[in-house]
């Protein structure tokens, strides 16, 4: 089976992610092939390689865009063609939804999102995939002869012993219809992990009593290289913007750790993060209904027990 | 202004999700249903821009007749007339062509919907619409005004949002903070009663994909509770048990 990696990058790093992505693919299939755009040093691209692959596709042409969901759909069926592809993965992201969709139709692909675990190829190709926003799975069945699957974070390690790829410039044919999108600008925070990246999750409520407080939770990321999110109520009232707001109608999340601070636990804020492998809760309210999602809980003052834990995490780490 | 806006019939975000018959069918025993909440956004967007613009506003679901109290929901929350095609949403594929088959004709300026099901969460229907329809698509979409025949997007990124402007006709995968939802009142309840609900059949189309069975999570195995004053062995559980450090 010939596999094609769809792969991301932000501020000149492939995002984790995708190398993800990449060693799903080389778990299913030899010779897998990435494909990835933007300025990258070569370091970077090696560790494509690294993670699986044997061939990159770098298209390196400065007008192309790589946000425009047209262009990049347009381009990717091309490399459909080119080489063959029966199967691609692409790792869950903003741009990966559109997308994926927008290709499946392109080349008459079965399509399955949020995917959690390889595939088993015995009796055809079945994936498990998160369904009610992770309350449960569904055993699904792609019954096309081309496949692609979005994954969600977490789902196989990243390798890091295969070799450096064979790396080849590749020059996506635009589409004239493809210009009726026009991308202006991004306004985006800069140096900070990005939440669907962060192998830890520290997450504010409306117990942090304002945002002035946010101190304490940016604090103890930084302690723990954690991304920062924050509960609904909270971006709802302008303390936290909406990219933070994890739950039902946010960013669902998938990290190791999730540290729950201050946050009651509603059932539509546990959805978005009932995938995480461990989840501290920290919550002075001993009812809390987030402590029965929780592997660790605190029942305290968050404004107590934050800078002691950051503290102690610092001198734990050294 | 041309809309229209595609609906899920899907369980009420607090709903206890289980299933029946070796797990292959989804229980609706006490199972409260409701319109999408993302679609719930795209369609009280399309009510704000029809009072700007003008126009009309068409809701559709692809549904069994059980979803027709949450169509007419729609319909009183500001649809003008709505669709129902009358089948089992079988997969994104599926729902995608069925959606093609009634858009293909109508001169739609703007195809709305959510970003997701809260279903299925796929968030694959808006991309294949556009996709079959040969137009541009936009998800998740957070902002949404029409100059002329331009429609001025904010999407969101990973860490931000974009801004984009597309030549209409476009389909949007709709999310907040687009438009606060609308609570129907007394007079759009009453009138939602006459407005028009077609019902079509269903266009034969294949679906791409099968669910074989659903799996319910794994369940914790009991939370270990730390006193706040020993955040010591909060670190220690971090580092030898969950090993994030």
């Amino acid at each position: 089976m010939k596999v094609l990696v769809f792969i991301e990058s932000d501020e000149g790093k492939i995002k984790k992610s995708s190398l993800e992505a990449v060693s799903y693919a080389a778990e299913i299939a030899q010779g897998t092939v990435a494909m990835v755009f933007g300025v990258l040093e070569s370091s970077e691209l090696n560790k494509i390689g690294a993670a699986g692959a044997k061939k990159v596709l770098h298209v390196t042409d400065s007008d192309f865009e790589p946000s425009n969901i047209m262009a990049v759909s347009t381009a990717i069926a091309q490399v459909f063609e080119a080489e063959d592809i029966e199967l691609m993965v692409m790792a869950k992201s903003s741009l990966a939804d559109p997308v994926s969709a927008r290709v499946s139709i392109k080349m008459d692909a079965s399509l399955v999102s949020n995917v959690t675990e390889l595939p088993d190829m015995a009796n055809g190709f079945t994936v498990n995939r998160s369904i009610y926003t992770g309350k449960a799975f569904a055993k699904t069945k792609l019954t096309s002869d081309k496949k692609i699957l979005t994954i969600r974070k977490n789902t196989v390690p990243i390798g890091e012993n295969g070799s450096d790829p064979e790396i080849v410039v590749f020059q996506p044919n635009s589409k004239g219809s493809d210009a009726a999108v026009k991308v202006l600008s991004q306004e985006k925070t800069s140096g900070d992990i990005l939440l669907p990246e962060a192998d830890i999750v520290v997450s504010g409520g409306r117990g942090l009593k304002g945002p002035e407080n946010w101190g304490m939770i940016e604090d103890l990321a930084a302690a723990l290289a954690a991304a920062t999110g924050c509960s609904k109520p909270v971006s709802d009232m302008d303390w936290r913007p909406h990219h933070e707001h994890v739950g039902q109608t946010g960013v669902k999340v998938s990290p190791t750790l999730y540290i729950a601070v201050g946050i009651s636990g509603a059932i539509q804020h546990l959805a978005g993060v009932n995938s995480s492998k461990f989840i501290v809760v920290i919550n002075k309210d001993p009812e809390a209904p987030f402590f029965k999602a929780a592997d660790y809980g605190i029942v305290g003052d968050a404004f107590e027990v934050l800078p002691q834990l950051t503290k102690a995490i610092q001198v734990a780490k050294g | 202004m041309k809309i229209l806006v595609c609906i899920t019939h899907v369980p009420d975000t607090t709903s206890k999700i289980s299933f029946l018959d070796q797990d292959t069918v989804f229980d609706k025993t006490g199972v409260q249903f409701i319109i999408g909440p993302y679609d719930d956004y795209a369609l009280a967007r399309a009510v704000e821009l029809k009072e700007q613009l003008g126009g009309s506003i068409t809701a559709l679901n692809v549904g069994l007749a059980e979803t027709e109290p949450t169509i007419r929901k729609a319909l009183a929350i500001g649809a003008d007339e709505a669709i129902r095609i009358n089948a089992e949403p079988k997969d994104a594929f599926f729902v995608a062509h069925q959606i093609f088959q009634v858009v293909k004709g109508g001169d739609y300026d703007l195809i709305l919907m959510g970003r997701e099901s809260i279903d299925f969460n796929g968030g694959q229907v808006h991309g294949m619409v556009g996709e079959l329809l040969g137009i541009p698509s936009v998800s998740p979409v957070m902002h949404l005004d029409i100059a002329g025949n331009v429609a001025k997007l904010s999407r969101e990124i990973e860490g931000g949002k974009e801004l984009l402007e597309v030549a209409l006709p476009i389909v949007a995968g709709c999310q907040e903070p687009i438009a606060e939802w609308k609570i129907p009142n007394m007079r759009g309840i009453m009138s939602a009663r006459s407005k028009p609900l077609n019902v079509l059949d269903p266009f034969e189309d294949e679906q791409k994909t099968v669910v074989e069975n659903f799996v319910m999570p794994a369940a914790k195995s009991g939370i270990k509770m730390i006193d706040a004053d020993n955040v010591g062995e909060l670190v220690d559980l971090l580092k030898n048990e969950a090993k994030v450090f």
